[in-house]
């Protein structure tokens, strides 16, 4: 628990008139409703879960969207995001490597073949170039041809012209995250600017590309500084939101931030579904460190609705089937593809 | 220390090395054999959630590749390791 509510209403009432805006009326919490939420005392939180996925099972449904995401290009990245291991601005451990076609379409279709709908392509630049470009084509076109999956990209900031290109490959969702507020962005980012993460964002919905945009909680930022990024997020609706844990990593400049309480996690876990009573909401990197095997399942149980399954970027994940067969215990069925080209 | 030894798999220039670097930190370390060791325990634990980065017979940084359901990690001299 960080803060202690003080002046703020009593948790009961804080949680019906959650109830009734969200879940009866499916509008998603103000940003001061948010900020209560977040500051709720930890006996409340069993039933902030308990909202929040109910929230989720009435708008959402009880599937489970499982992805899996893996790095075309790793490391040597231009820009300074401060809790990057990738960005070639910090002494970190992570070398550059470009993984190749083959083992991209080979790992397209073990990723398929957990009962994953998305798999997610990502390269470590600033924006892509020429080559770059063209080898997603390529890779698109290869995986299209071996695996029965329907195929997301994480590649920066886009012109206009490379976010066309990619809706007529028939990329039909691409990541590009916000993951700060943007009173904290400055903090984390010095080399590009939220305004032009938001540009990317919405030339990406404005194309008909499913836009997933995320956010990396555990940053030092504050509970009202989470708030602010849940009701930014709620406002450029997404259809997908990936929520990260700070996983600190050597080297950059937020190695030495510690991990994020677990039960600051699940409340904003909660938050953002209460935020976003519609959207996808996917656990993303951290979770195995910050929540732990219990805090997985509670957060399921506590509105997330979709999981990246397996290994992230450069760290490991839990074991895949670690993930899928909690889903079948908690008896939510893995959503089926539905092919979007 | 890496958990699976150098030279595993394919590629090395000389036979199976003794773990003598940290594979998470590069920092020296004798595999657990001393209470010296310990330092690296913490080490040993992040492991479990993320490949090695450096070899750990010549602390050279590995290029490490990160698939949904595996990992691979290839030191320049020592050749490649998988888990
Ligand atoms: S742009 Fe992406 S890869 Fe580059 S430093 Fe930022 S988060 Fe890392
Ligand atoms: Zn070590
Ligand atoms: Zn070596």
């Amino acid at each position: 628990m960080t803060m202690q509510p003080d002046l703020q209403a009593n948790p009961n009432t804080i949680l019906e008139t959650a109830r009734a805006r969200v879940l009866e009326q499916g509008m998603g919490l103000s940003e001061s409703q948010l900020v209560e939420i977040l500051r709720l005392p930890d006996d409340a939180l069993p039933a902030t879960l308990q909202l929040a996925h109910e929230v989720r099972l009435k708008h959402c449904g009880e599937d489970v969207e499982v992805e899996g995401i893996i790095s075309i290009k790793t490391g040597g990245c231009p820009e300074d995001c401060h809790f990057c291991s990738q960005s070639g601005l910090f002494d970190s451990p992570v070398r550059g490597v470009w993984l190749d076609i083959p083992e991209l379409v080979k790992a397209a279709k073990e990723t398929a073949a957990t009962g994953a709908t998305e798999f997610c392509i990502v390269a470590a630049v600033r924006g892509p170039d020429i080559k770059l470009m063209n080898q997603i084509k390529f890779a698109i076109d290869r995986i299209n041809e071996e695996a029965d999956i329907n195929i997301a990209c994480s590649l920066g900031m886009l012109t206009q012209r490379q976010v066309d290109q990619l809706a007529e490959w028939g990329v039909h969702r691409y990541n590009h995250n916000l993951e700060t507020a943007r009173s904290y962005f400055p903090e984390v980012v010095t080399t590009h600017t939220y305004e032009e993460r938001l540009e990317t964002c919405n030339m990406v919905k404005d194309a008909g590309m499913e836009l997933c945009c995320g956010a990396l909680i555990g940053m030092g930022e504050t509970l009202e500084q989470r708030a602010e990024l849940a009701a930014q997020l709620a406002a450029l609706e997404p259809h997908e939101v990936p929520l990260n844990f700070l996983n600190p990593r050597p080297g950059t400049p937020l190695e030495n931030q510690g991990l994020m309480d677990g039960k600051d996690a699940l409340r904003a876990i909660a938050a953002f579904r209460l935020a976003m009573p519609r959207t996808v909401l996917r656990y993303a990197g951290g979770r195995e460190l910050t929540l732990g095997d219990l805090g997985t399942r509670e957060g399921l149980m506590g509105g997330i609705n979709a999981v990246i399954v397996g290994n992230y970027l450069t760290t490991l994940g839990r074991p895949a089937n670690a993930d899928l067969n909690l889903l079948v215990e908690l008896n939510m069925p893995i959503k089926e593809l539905q092919k979007t080209l | 220390m890496n958990r699976v030894s150098t030279n595993a798999t394919t590629g090395g220039t000389s036979g199976p090395t003794a773990a003598e670097f940290c594979g998470h930190c590069g920092e020296s370390s004798d595999g657990g054999a001393s209470a010296t060791s310990d330092v690296h325990h913490t080490c040993e634990e992040l492991l479990q959630l993320e490949p090695p980065r450096y070899c750990a017979a010549c602390r050279r940084r590995m290029k490490v590749q990160v698939t949904p359901l595996g990992w691979s990690a290839e030191c320049s001299r020592h050749g490649l390791l998988s888990p």
